[in-house]
């Protein structure tokens, strides 16, 4: 079972290193990571994927936890929640393909970041499924690099 | 306000702190702490090897449950003392290391003794700090030592920039109140819903253990605990670290349980309807099989560490709160209820502890006489009948920690000072040292093997340095007895590397430090032998030939439930 956990954590040199050094240390696994700093400049945040049983997911929580510059750690998957991920995808574009590529970076909202004459470089946010779907109908055209950053997430406001 | 130089502050912080003794090595990146440090009133110790620095402050912290302290020089220095870093922290002790560092400048640039050691000291302390700036000196150094102390106990290490040590600073007074952490906030506190559950399975249970750990020992909540056994006549097992939390020649007593436990500890943890377990982790060596481990019974599980709780086996009554107010408010809870009415319970309780017994007598804990040779069980029961169950043990590891652990019955707490999680030889002799320096008037005795001994033989030295008539009962059999004993059980006792074909002549050695030497080599000569020792007043090596393929029994082999037990 997939888990998206939201760590604030103080923003101090080695903090990151004490997360990531619990989940190699401990065989917890980690599927996407991504953290920067918060509107308080002394916290970050840091979103974490990660998958097991609930057992398993109580202690990654519990040991998170304990960790001194932890501050929080909320497991938004419990609720509702929103989560994005962005994916920079740079795509074959020659002489027969450009124009095909541009309706399909439009009909995903996406944006191009940077042209060169056999190519196009691609910026698309959304879901994880949403980037896989982008992806699965680029490839045909000649994806020449991607580089992901991993999801972010927030629980959603209560709606009363 | 006046400055005064880093190394005068941290000497300052540790004057605050009550540290009137720590342990070090000296080295280019603390020359200056040094210089100041020998001009302070605290006691500094020279040890031999850096490792021997931390065990010994571990030892003490053990001994006394103040703050063991170790200072060390930047990279060797540093990396020398990691094991035992890691030794305090997978028990649970506190102590604060100190450690130079290369100046802030050459961090990074691969300089001459530099190593990372905040990072490679990261999953092995409670916490740890590199003094980035000056004036983080002072209130970084003042939160390791809280941090060392509250909640569960843990080593902590500060890394200390030769040019922060020699920077000025304005000295922070010391505020009156504790220190608080936004993000560190250890639950002491029982929730009395859960206290009340505790107290009522208790008394309802027919067949109740009480499963003691290392918590007991930390809080200081040995007497709790006992009340708290003895109204409720449920019988008593501890793990390795929890010897001494319970007085082991009371009769609800069980001694230890596990893999080297007792047969009536185990068979009572595995046919209890109620495992109440207190300060303890449920570790593998106690657990043996996990779907095997106490499969009838409801748990109750006491702990300040909530990552503990549920860890390796579900419990139904968790308590996260210091092991000390646990007890106490389950006491209270027993005080006031009309639930309970002591010889009620002590009545229901009665054919369970009954049974109990029955299993002790069936099968003690015990061994094969065999004549004129000298059995390692028996030299451990001469130790604790010659010093009266009064002196501080520790071991090294192995059999002769296993022995000490069955044999010798520990009646109060921080009796026993082992390394019980990472295991590691080399850890009794310094950590003796430790424990002495603690209790100059205590008779400290180091159980040790032939093997393990020679870890940190070192450290005789440093024994003789600082006067510290340890005494260390070398149990010899010429061999790496543990791992011997596995392999004569499991690998068709094919010995491979742990015959020790090349021993000193301890005798000799003891005398060439400047100690005493004494050997036994048969059984007549052993009481003699102890009774010399104890009657010295310097170091004393004994040197027992021991039965070489004695074994440690009852056993239950790796992977198996704790009632597959191999039986003497």
């Amino acid at each position: 079972m997939k888990h998206t956990l939201s760590v604030l954590l103080r923003n101090r040199p080695g903090a990151l290193s004490r997360v990531t050094g619990l989940f190699s240390g401990r065989c917890f696994n980690i599927e996407s990571l991504c953290v920067a700093e918060t509107f308080d400049p002394q916290v970050s945040c840091l979103t974490v994927v990660t998958h097991g049983e609930a057992s398993i997911i109580e202690q990654v929580t519990k040991q998170l936890h304990k960790l001194i510059d932890v501050i929080k750690v909320n497991d938004v998957s419990e609720g509702e929640f929103v989560e994005r991920e962005m994916a920079l995808i740079r795509v074959k574009a020659e002489a027969g393909t450009r124009a095909e590529v541009l309706r399909i970076i439009d009909i995903f909202r996406g944006k191009v970041v940077d042209v060169s004459p056999t190519s196009y470089a691609l910026e698309v946010t959304g879901s994880e499924s949403k980037i896989k779907a982008v992806i699965d109908i680029l490839r045909p055209m000649g994806i020449k690099e991607i580089v992901r950053t991993g999801k972010i997430a927030m629980a959603r406001a209560p709606k009363k | 306000m006046s400055k005064i130089t880093g190394s005068q502050a941290i000497i300052k912080c540790l004057q605050e702190e009550g540290v009137e003794l720590l342990f070090g090595y000296p080295g280019g990146a603390v020359i200056e702490l040094y210089d100041e440090l020998c001009k302070s009133g605290i006691r500094h110790i020279l040890v031999r090897h850096e490792q021997g620095a931390v065990h010994a402050a571990d030892g003490f912290a053990r001994a006394t449950g103040k703050v063991g302290v170790a200072l060390l020089t930047s990279g060797p220095g540093a990396t020398n003392g990691v094991t035992g870093i890691a030794t305090a922290y997978c028990d649970s002790i506190p102590i604060v290391v100190l450690t130079g560092q290369v100046p802030r400048a050459l961090i990074g640039n691969d300089a001459f003794q530099e190593v990372d050691i905040v990072g490679i000291t990261r999953p092995c302390t409670k916490h740890n700090y590199l003094v980035n700036n000056p004036e983080d000196l002072v209130p970084v150094l003042r939160e390791a030592f809280y941090l060392a102390a509250s909640g569960r106990p843990g080593p902590v290490l500060v890394d200390l920039p030769k040019d922060i040590i020699a920077s000025m600073i304005s000295y922070p007074p010391k505020k009156k109140e504790p220190i608080k952490m936004q993000t560190y906030q250890p639950n002491t506190d029982p929730h009395p819903g859960q206290v009340e559950k505790a107290c009522r399975a208790c008394i309802k249970a027919k067949r109740p253990v009480l499963y003691v750990g290392g918590g007991v020992i930390l809080s200081n909540s040995n007497e709790e605990l006992t009340q708290l056994a003895r109204r409720l006549n449920i019988p008593v097992t501890m793990t390795l670290m929890g010897l001494g939390g319970f007085p082991g020649t009371d009769h609800l007593s069980l001694g230890m349980l596990g893999m080297h436990g007792s047969y009536a500890a185990n068979m009572s943890v595995a046919k209890s309807d109620l495992l109440i377990a207190v300060g303890s982790r449920f570790d593998d060596r106690v657990t043996g099989r996990l779907d095997a481990f106490a499969p009838l019974a409801k748990i109750i599980h006491i702990d300040i560490d909530p990552t503990s709780i549920s860890k390796n086996v579900g419990v139904d009554i968790p308590i996260v709160a210091d092991c000390k107010l646990a007890l106490q408010a389950m006491n209270c809870w027993l005080d006031k209820s009309s639930e309970y009415k002591a010889e009620e319970v002590t009545e229901l309780h009665r054919p369970w502890v009954e049974q109990v017994k029955e299993w002790d007598a069936k099968h003690p804990l015990a061994y094969m006489e065999s004549g004129e040779i000298i059995k390692p069980q028996y030299v451990i029961e001469k130790l604790h009948e010659l010093t009266g169950g009064n002196a501080i043990i520790t071991t090294e590891v192995g059999q002769n920690q296993m022995w000490a652990a069955q044999f010798y019955k520990f009646n109060h707490p921080r009796r026993l000072l082992t390394s019980g999680g990472l295991g590691t030889m080399g850890y009794g002799l310094p950590a003796a040292i430790g424990a002495q320096m603690a209790f100059p008037e205590a008779t400290v005795i180091d159980v040790a093997g032939d093997g393990s001994i020679q870890m940190n033989i070192q450290e005789l030295a440093t024994a003789r340095e600082c006067g510290a008539p340890v005494k260390i009962a070398i149990l010899n059999n010429n061999y790496l007895g543990m791992v011997r004993q596995w392999q004569e059980l499991f690998y068709n006792r094919h010995y491979a590397s742990t015959v020790m074909e090349v021993t000193p002549d301890f005798v000799a050695l003891a005398q060439a430090y400047g100690a005493v030497g004494l050997r036994a080599k048969t059984k007549a000569e052993v009481v003699p032998v102890i009774k010399e020792a104890l009657a010295t007043k310097n170091l004393v090596i004994m040197d027992f030939s021991i039965h070489r393929e004695e074994g440690v029994f009852p056993m239950v082999p790796a992977g198996k439930a704790t009632t597959e037990m191999l039986l003497v």
